[in-house]
């Protein structure tokens, strides 16, 4: 396994191991190019994770203090976990469900499609759909992602079944078990699924794909990738000639150390990327890296969200299997006529016993609440996970007065409901409680969003340096050796989950990197 | 379909948690008169029995599951007295908290909060100190500190840890049998 110099500044760092860092990093690898990762959590293996909602939780969740602001009701159930995300080797892809689609043609063009929306900072990706479709077939190939390259579907659990059954009657038609990076067959090493549950607590067969055991030890094995875990990145470092040179970073003792670097890409997550560039300014970045537009931070976006819990006569177990054991699509489309732009997926869910009592019904009690929670085993239960609009407003900023055990500014993250996610969410309910009743059920609860699994667009791409912060592979506008590999680089957050396209865009990435640095133009 | 069998794991950890902590509170009961309850209370180091009486009662009227025996409720209380050793702040936390709450009982009912015999007439006592920091600290603690008993999942037809067990792929994670032909 690699070990480099913390003067060796032929390196290109990454800060971050997930979905975009975790995949740059073997891609670049694999290219025969040498890469530090700089990975904030522990190496938590396979073998270390639990079948335990708070003991994984204590185990794998970014905890570190964060503040927030704003209307949304996340703000009001979790002052200080806007997100729900991982500080661990594989970032949130140990946590992540799998599910793993492509964005639609026009959700690249939102500008475009949806015009000018009053309160929105809409704009169009510099990318098409037609660009990105090669990278997201090499995705979908690596991910091994059900329902594409020949893999077939997963099959339905006792959760899907009832949704499945709901859907049809009244009317829906693309319904399936999912486009799903778990493995239905055996496949790259790893084995088929075991229906254990528990997909966000770090699945305990490897069936699901995550960095932590696929590019991280690939690329280690080049003998190029050298991953650090416990080493929190402070700070980002520039020349006179404003070109950046190495990251500063706390390691596992909390000592101060500087990686040299001749690129720096960061892949910290939507909240931590933007903190870390605002939290690097200097004399001539006053405003932080990258952020001659003043878009580091802005246009937050967290996707509609919400889920629908139904309770039926008979049993459920919704908890067996897979946790997004499928999908309804028909309300992905936009269909402006429904009273919203963009649209929705509804995606089965079930959480255990524990966290449903913490996120049914956020601060609720008494009997209304507890009878909800006697009737867990005849629960089915779905996500609904739909476009919200970037606003300029919903920012990551530096708090003012909190500070880390660093002694640095935490993040503190402001969001407010757009009147499209609003309208988007109560027409979702709606439709979810609907699929429910077609079958039977008793009741339905409309349960409000969880902290922030999907957090997007904070250093978001543009054609134009004014309106964003990178271009159209990643790299900074103002600075050409600093990119950013995460989904805060989404110009619009599309209905679906964003794993894939945060892999698709780290692999053309790689391309883009590699081919940038034979040239010596980086 | 594999139902859930709500006794099984119960009963063996029930049984294990009352043979270390009940033995001396079934003696003491025996010449006494205490319950296992009161014994628990009166092992506190820093709380008053009373207080940690109250508290049960109000976990129970927070979350009320009538299936669910007392000591699912002591379980989740019981660590308050360690953390009000620990922090003063706690302590005074809690015993202003339980005061008040007595206080409110007196004036309306002419007894404390533990003896006011309807569930109804409590809740109305709890909904007028919902928005206390006493309140939000003891719901907050309590929707983990009840809710994530091993002993008690079985109850909520919950199964628990699943890798050891092979997950469910064998063992009904598709086996729905009641839903109309699609």
């Amino acid at each position: 396994m690699a070990r480099f110099d913390l003067n060796d500044d032929g390196v290109v760092v990454i800060v971050g191991s997930g979905a975009g860092g975790g995949t740059l990093g073997n891609e670049l690898a694999q290219r025969g190019i040498k890469v530090v990762i700089l990975e904030a959590g522990a190496r938590n293996e396979i073998q270390d994770f639990v079948n335990d909602e708070w003991d994984s939780f204590a185990q794998l969740a970014w905890k570190d203090m964060r503040t927030t602001s704003g209307n949304w009701q996340v703000a009001k159930d979790f002052p200080n976990l806007p997100a729900w995300i991982v500080k661990s080797v594989g970032g949130s892809t140990v946590h992540w469900a799998g599910a793993s689609l492509r964005f639609d043609e026009h959700e690249f063009r939102v500008r475009s499609t949806y015009g000018a929306v009053a309160g929105a900072n809409l704009l169009d990706w510099p990318i098409t759909l037609a660009e990105l479709e090669p990278w997201y077939a090499k995705a979908e190939n690596k991910l091994g992602v059900t329902r594409t390259n020949g893999i077939p579907g997963l099959p339905g659990n006792n959760n899907f079944k009832v949704m499945e059954a709901g859907a049809r009657k009244i009317g829906y038609k693309e319904v399936h078990t999912g486009n799903m990076a778990i493995n239905s067959q055996p496949r790259d090493g790893r084995g088929a699924c075991l229906q254990i549950g528990f997909c966000f607590q770090g699945c305990k067969s490897g069936a699901k794909w995550s960095t932590l055991y696929t590019e991280i030890p690939k690329g280690e094995a080049t003998g190029n990738l050298e991953v650090r875990p416990n080493s929190m990145a402070l700070k980002i470092e520039h020349d006179a000639a404003g070109k950046v040179t190495g990251v500063v970073y706390a390691d596992a003792d909390g000592k101060t150390q500087r990686q040299k670097a001749r690129v720096i890409a960061v892949a910290g997550n939507s909240i931590e990327s933007p903190r870390l560039l605002l939290n690097s300014a200097s004399n001539l970045f006053p405003d932080g890296l990258a952020n001659s537009s003043g878009q580091v931070g802005r246009n937050y976006m967290r996707h509609m969200t919400g889920s629908v819990y139904a309770v039926f006569e008979k049993s459920v177990h919704m908890y067996r299997g897979t946790t997004m054991a499928g999908i309804i699509r028909d309300e992905a489309r936009n269909d402006p006529k429904r009273g919203f732009f963009g649209g929705y997926e509804m995606e089965t869910l079930s959480l255990g016993v524990p966290f449903m009592a913490a996120f049914l019904m956020p601060g609720a009690w008494g009997r209304s609440f507890t009878s909800a929670m006697e009737q867990y085993p005849r629960m089915a239960g779905m996500w609904l996970v739909g476009e919200d609009l970037p606003q300029e407003t919903n920012r990551i900023t530096l708090d003012p007065k909190v500070k880390d055990q660093y002694g640095l500014p935490v993040a503190s993250v402001h969001y407010d409901d757009h009147p499209n996610d609003i309208a988007m969410r109560n027409h979702a309910y709606g439709r979810g409680a609907a699929v429910y009743q077609a079958i039977g059920a008793t009741t339905t609860f409309p349960t409000v969003p969880y902290p922030s699994t999907h957090n997007l667009g904070t250093n978001r791409m543009s054609a134009k340096p004014r309106d964003g912060v990178v271009n159209k592979f990643g790299q900074s506008h103002d600075i050409k050796n600093l990119f950013v590999s995460d989904g805060s680089q989404f110009t619009s957050s599309a209905a679906c989950n964003p794993t894939l396209t945060i892999v698709a865009l780290a692999i053309r990435q790689a391309d883009h990197i590699a081919g940038a640095m034979q040239r010596k133009e980086i | 379909m594999r139902e859930v069998d709500h006794r099984a794991k119960l009963n063996r950890r029930i049984f294990l948690q009352g043979a270390a902590t009940a033995v001396p509170a079934v003696a003491i009961g025996a010449s006494t008169g205490l319950s296992i309850g009161d014994a628990f209370a009166e092992g506190a180091t820093t709380l008053s029995p009373s207080t940690l009486k109250t508290l049960v009662k109000v976990a129970r009227d927070i979350y009320p599951h009538d299936f669910l025996v007392d000591s699912y409720y002591i379980t989740a209380i019981k660590p308050w007295d360690g953390k009000a050793a620990k922090d003063p702040a706690v302590k005074t936390l809690i015993e202003d908290g339980v005061k008040r709450l007595d206080q409110d009982a007196q004036d309306r009912h002419k007894m404390p909060y533990a003896q006011v015999p309807w569930e109804s007439d409590r809740i109305v006592l709890l909904r007028g100190i919902e928005q206390t920091a006493f309140f939000a600290a003891l719901r907050s603690d309590l929707v983990v500190s009840l809710y994530n008993q091993k002993d008690l999942w079985p109850k909520f037809g919950y199964e628990g840890s699943s890798f050891e067990h092979g997950g469910y792929i064998h063992r009904g994670f598709d086996d729905i049998n009641w839903l109309p032909k699609a």
